[in-house]
């Protein structure tokens, strides 16, 4: 039978399918944070439980942790109490962690692939929604809940159910700097929040296998906001060539063994989807949203929406409150959107070819009067392979801040937060309500849209500069 | 987890749809190290004025819908974030069933780690439910997970699917990891074949 890449990692990761019970499926690779993992310690302790094997685990912290003055001590208490707990957490279990002063910390999803952590074929899991991002590498990649992080380390198992396949193809040419943001807000917008609900996605098609890995990651990252339980990209030579060398990838005798494997992932000719969404690259203009959820989004060169425009009566209210909350007008032209913040970084867009785009745009500008602008690498590697191409000094020219690592400003619980009714372009991957701070009014958008408005103070059609 | 039982209790009405888990449990309250304690921050944002008191115009401070247990709602309920605050929070709070159309994958999942019945009903089904409530709001329903029905007063009952295993689970109030144990020597079996397949992860 001709087998979807998703049906081959399911079927190849099976423990126990039995009737009147949920599939077990074994788990490769375990990643953690300190938000979604110390009541998942706390149960294995009171029900005298181990980790079934340590070696699964990454992790790091990234969500509490500060992106200034990194050498004093963290000032919120119950923020402080959270990473000590990570840090008893890791040492009590033996596990790999990448604390705030390790030269390895970083935002999770930017972290594990850095060291070749995930390969093609695994399935991973994370206490984060976008584990979704190591599909990437042709992995089945997700989010569970801290219950299921309890459940991962106790049993290296989880009871799943079976995803349908949704195909996403996307196939032509990108416009200049339209990016695999674009592509992923542009699929948001076309199939909703709700689109891939039930399904795990494969992204296929020419504008893909253009993508670098990074661009891919950035892709699969936001399957989620889609609905979906994944995003898959199939591994081709860039893949390969991507985890040779790294930490964690096989090498010597082992390397071709891997490679055999991974080359017999991709999904078989003529595998058949439960269903299929295209798009063609070439009609993708670079992407911002308007609204509070990531499928409210417009191309840069058209206007915000007026509710009435909605036939469906729930986007039609949906719309409306948006408008509301972002203090927009219906058919205001997106350029002329004015903003108040910018924040390049987060596990969607924090990784070293996001800066190098953005410093492009950045160089030789200056952050419009009244606007912030910070510059938050995902990881120590990502902010020193930037410091060391000098793209530090580009956006500190500009007038830009140049932070330590970690999730920050994506959802605003270390302390990078906006104030009420401040408009910020974030390169991040959620717009809700109060996401970057209560009353903050969020716009998604690419970093190299991002930086062209820091400098302008609203948004441009960056295809024209 | 407490066993799931039959119960008649007030339902609340939210009509908004793609209610996210960044508004039932904003980021703020991420922090702590415990499971418990979470119900006082459900919607915090929503609920609260910014002086901390309670915003009247804000769906479940109506007088009526004090003490509900159940909860009906919009599309795609529990979208966004995967964080299990979300129905930590929901059940602290008091609720053990959800009634919507759909609901967000891992946020699905959660509920029913927590002792929280998440109900699919189609459209219009919850049209008619919705409209029952607002139209005599503390109406009560009868949830009855064995019998997989739920009543109402107005005359709106219906019989739900739900998946068996999920089904036992809550109304045994059985702890997963103990099911899946039962597996013990299945998963090591399965994992000294994974050593000879893929010797490379095992290094």
């Amino acid at each position: 039978m001709k087998k979807t890449m998703y049906e081959k990692i399911w079927d190849s990761h099976l423990v126990v399918d039995e009737a009147g019970q949920a599939p077990l499926l074994y788990v490769d690779r375990h990643l953690m944070h300190e938000v979604t993992s110390p009541q998942a310690f706390e149960g294995l302790r009171l029900s005298g439980r181990k980790v079934r094997n340590p070696h699964s685990i990454l992790a790091t912290m990234d969500h509490c942790v500060p992106t200034k003055n990194r050498d004093l001590p963290i000032a919120d208490p119950i923020a402080k109490k959270q990473i000590e707990t990570m840090a008893e957490n890791c040492l009590e279990n033996g596990l790999n962690l990448y604390d705030m002063k390790n030269p390895n910390n970083g935002v999770i999803h930017v972290v594990v692939p850095e060291h070749g952590f995930v390969h093609p074929g695994m399935v991973v899991v994370c206490g984060d929604s976008h584990t979704a991002t190591h599909g990437a590498f042709g992995a089945l990649a997700f989010g569970i809940g801290t219950s299921e992080v309890e459940h991962v380390m106790a049993t290296q198992t989880l009871p799943q159910k079976k995803s349908k396949t949704m195909q996403v193809v996307v196939n032509g040419a990108l416009s200049k700097y339209a990016s695999a943001k674009d592509i992923a807000l542009a699929i948001t917008g076309k199939i909703g929040t709700a689109g891939g609900t039930g399904y795990v996605i494969e992204y296929t098609g020419s504008a893909i296998r253009e993508l670098s890995m990074e661009g891919r990651m950035t892709l699969c990252n936001m399957a989620i906001e889609a609905g979906a339980r994944a995003g898959l990209v199939a591994p081709d030579e860039k893949t390969y060539e991507y985890l040779k060398g790294r930490e964690f990838a096989p090498s010597g005798q082992y390397w071709d063994q891997a490679l055999a494997y991974w080359k017999s992932l991709p999904s078989d000719e003529g595998a058949v989807f439960d269903a299929t969404v295209t798009l063609d690259a070439a009609d993708i203009a670079p992407q911002v949203s308007w609204g509070t959820s990531p499928e409210q989004v417009a191309g840069v060169d058209s206007v915000v929406p007026a509710p009435e425009s909605f036939a469906d009566e729930t986007k039609r209210k949906a719309c409306e409150g948006a408008l509301a909350y972002m203090g927009l007008k219906p058919n205001t032209k997106i350029t002329d959107i004015a903003i108040d913040y910018v924040f390049i970084g987060s596990c969607t867009n924090g990784r070293i070819e996001d800066f190098r785009i953005a410093a492009e745009v950045a160089k030789g500008t200056k952050v419009a009067g009244g606007v912030t602008a910070i510059a938050v690498p995902g990881s120590y590697h990502v902010k020193q392979q930037a410091e060391a191409e000098g793209l530090d000094k580009i956006f500190i020219d500009a007038g830009w801040q140049w932070r330590e690592p970690g999730c920050s400003m994506c959802l605003a619980m270390n302390g990078d937060e906006l104030t009420p009714g401040q408009r910020c372009a974030s390169t991040s991957n959620r717009n809700f309500e109060g996401r970057q701070g209560k009353g903050g009014r969020t716009h998604l958008v690419s970093p190299a849209m991002a930086a062209a408005a820091a400098a302008a103070g609203h948004f441009v059609d960056i295809r024209k500069l | 987890m407490e066993p799931y039982k039959k119960h008649e209790s007030i339902a609340a009405l939210m009509n908004r749809s793609n209610v996210d888990t960044d508004q039932i449990i904003p980021k703020q309250f991420l922090k702590k190290v415990e499971r418990s304690g979470f119900g006082q921050h459900l919607f915090h944002d929503w609920r609260f004025n910014d002086d901390g008191s309670d915003n009247p115009e804000f769906e479940l401070n109506k007088p009526a819908f004090k003490g509900a247990k159940v909860l009906v709602v919009g599309d795609n309920f529990g979208c966004g974030s995967s964080r299990e605050h979300a129905p930590w929070a929901i059940a602290d709070y008091g609720f053990n069933t959800i009634i919507s159309t759909s609901y967000a994958d891992i946020f699905y999942n959660n509920c029913f780690k927590n002792g929280i019945l998440a109900i699919k009903v189609d459209k219009a089904q919850l049209d008619k439910l919705m409209a029952e409530i607002a139209a005599n709001e503390g109406v009560r329903f009868v949830v009855d997970l064995e019998n997989q029905q739920v009543t109402t007063p107005g005359g709106n009952s219906f019989s739900f699917e739900i998946d068996p295993f999920r089904k036992g689970n809550l109304l045994s109030g059985l702890d997963d990891i103990g099911l899946t144990l039962k597996h013990v020597d299945k998963i090591t079996q399965y994992e000294q074949q994974h050593k000879q397949n893929f010797p490379w992860l095992w290094v």
